[in-house]
């Protein structure tokens, strides 16, 4: 395979307006496991934006925004971690009591069915990250009821 | 008790005068009916001619496992299929599964051999018997079955699984005979307690175990635990099934059925003949079998012969209890499983790497399967559903290949150790 397949991915953006490239990595269930790939994140001054764990019994994804994914996927790749992107809706809430849940709402109207979401915080802005099978049905939503997107340039 | 004394207690010479005369008989059949035989004696320069005696019987070809295989479904019968009234077969629905058929007379000689060995184990007509072999393509339980009604006992074919019932009729029904996997009754021992049940509740006097290798120390176990005489039943679904050879009360070793199985001892690897005593692999000849009848067949279980006459009476060879295999094949509650069946099904689902280890274990007396296998990067997605389904195809195309359930790991590619020389596939923590 090609050295740079990765590189594939990469430019391969649907919505880039409207999505954040996540790296996605397989951690098995391993003492220390975690920290080996946030250490390699480290030697190598890649800023981590953001990062959750999902977990299982035997293994979990860790799934972060970091500040480089081009370079964050190949240094993760050349010391042997099973790792992808994915890119996933970021929209920024309002710093009021429940802007999240109006921004959910406008999705379940819409029947659409969230995966995940995870939030955080950069400067002043309230970030939430929304990761759907319905791509399509999610950008009408965006659009429709002019939710503002977080692109990766708002994150420098 | 001997079932057949005229044969069981039979003068060695009388006996190899009737091994010598049907061998020549079986030759002489296999070379006229089953391409497979005709084309390799021919290879091996061998002609039925040749052979005068059971002597003899070293100049034939030996027969293994791959080749019921290669010859799928029928290609090694040696008789119509309008002869044939029973069809079994070994576990695989897909990859490679092997058959073997049954004329009237082969299952005629299967309740003979089974009777024998039931009686040896003190079994009558005043015995009733819970058989939990499985039922079905498996050989045990209808092997058995027969066998068991042959001698007039009370047969309750219950089958294997679902332990509560099970202890509930042993109990109801005063089973006095138990025929099943050791692991199996080593299982429902322990499962007395915590079912309401303890020994006074039953009237179990002798089991019947087989199946699978066990060692003579899980033998005394399951007489202590159960308060009962423990009997090992051995046999193959390629030779017969269930019944090939049987220990009596002075459990010294497995009287085999040498009228209709000629067992022999050879080298594991130059396959040269071995003398009594010394251990080898064990191979048997099938004397009378007409439907799948098999020159030399090798079992690859390790054991070794003794013809000295027993105190029990019987003249018949003995073999001593199986302990281990010359091959990879693992024996999984009863069932039997090739590393390579479960590449096969990895590689054909083309989901994973084919680098994986089998982990075996034993959990309340029963073998648990473990899969570890190397996640494709590829297949990674950002959602842990999509992982858990990934290992739950795994596991249904396993189950339905090899019959047996596997918990299947996902791990890390590249962390599962890569071999120099012969890979390591399996790690077996029953032995331990």
């Amino acid at each position: 395979m090609c050295k740079f397949a990765f590189l594939k991915e990469i430019v391969n953006l649907k919505h880039n307006t409207m999505t954040i490239r996540q790296l996605s990595v397989f951690l098995e269930n391993k003492t220390g496991h975690l920290n080996q790939i946030l250490s390699v994140l480290a030697k190598n001054n890649i800023n981590i934006i953001a990062l959750t764990v999902a977990d299982s019994s035997d293994y979990g994804i860790l799934r972060a925004i970091v500040s480089d994914p081009e370079k964050a996927l190949q240094v993760l790749r050349t010391e042997q971690f099973t790792v992808r992107v994915h890119d996933i809706f970021s929209l920024e809430m309002d710093a009021a009591l429940g802007s999240m849940s109006k921004i959910l709402d406008l999705f379940t109207a819409a029947d659409i069915c969230i995966e995940y979401v995870y939030a955080f915080s950069f400067g002043s802005k309230s970030i939430l990250m929304i990761r759907t099978d319905k791509c399509d049905e999610a950008v009408n939503v965006i659009e429709q009821n002019k939710l503002k997107s977080i692109s990766e340039a708002d994150l420098k | 008790m001997i079932w057949n004394k005229e044969i069981e207690c039979m003068g060695r010479q009388e006996m190899r005068a009737l091994q010598s005369e049907r061998l020549i008989k079986l030759v002489n059949h296999v070379y006229n009916n089953v391409a497979f035989y005709r084309k390799r004696m021919d290879e091996t320069g061998v002609k039925p001619s040749d052979i005068q005696s059971i002597d003899d019987i070293v100049k034939l070809p030996f027969t293994y496992k791959t080749d019921l295989r290669d010859n799928y479904p029928f290609g090694l019968f040696a008789v119509p299929m309008k002869d044939i009234v029973r069809v079994h077969a070994s576990s695989g629905t897909t990859g490679k599964p092997t058959t073997v058929g049954y004329t009237k007379n082969d299952i005629e000689n299967w309740r003979e051999v089974v009777a024998r060995c039931l009686t040896m184990a003190g079994i009558g007509a005043d015995d009733i018997m819970q058989i939990s072999y499985g039922y079905g393509l498996f050989t045990g339980g209808l092997g058995v079955h027969y066998g068991a009604e042959t001698t007039g006992c009370s047969v309750v074919p219950i089958s294997g699984g679902n332990t509560r019932r099970q202890l509930q009729l042993m109990s109801d029904f005063g089973s006095t005979v138990l025929a099943c996997t050791p692991s199996y009754a080593l299982h429902l021992a322990d499962a007395l307690a915590e079912n309401g049940y303890s020994l006074a509740d039953m009237k179990l006097k002798v089991g019947v175990f087989g199946a699978e290798p066990w060692t003579e120390n899980m033998r005394l176990e399951l007489e202590k635990k159960w308060g009962i005489h423990a009997h090992d039943i051995y046999g193959l679904s390629e030779v017969m099934g269930p019944g090939v050879a049987n220990d009596c009360t002075f459990h010294t070793g497995l009287h085999i059925h040498e009228d209709h199985f000629y067992p022999e001892i050879v080298h594991p690897d130059t396959k040269e003949p071995l003398a009594d005593g010394e251990e080898g692999e064990l191979v048997f000849t099938t004397l009378t079998k007409e439907g799948i009848p098999l020159l030399r067949y090798n079992t690859r279980d390790l054991s070794t012969l003794s013809r000295e006459t027993c105190e029990c009476g019987r003249t018949s060879v003995r073999m001593k209890k199986i302990t281990g295999r010359s091959d990879d094949m693992l024996i999984i509650r009863g069932v039997n499983l090739f590393p390579s069946q479960i590449e096969h099904v990895l590689l054909e689902l083309g989901e994973t790497s084919a680098h994986y280890l089998l982990y075996v274990d034993r959990e309340n007396n029963l073998d648990t399967l473990e899969l570890k296998v190397e996640l494709d990067e590829t297949k990674l997605t950002d959602t842990i559903r999509d992982l858990q389904n990934l290992s739950r195809k795994i596991s249904h195309a396993l189950n339905s290949a090899i019959g047996l359930s596997v918990k299947v790991t996902l791990v890390e590619p590249r962390t599962i150790t890569r071999s120099e020389g012969k890979a390591v596939r399996v790690v077996d923590n029953r032995k331990k």
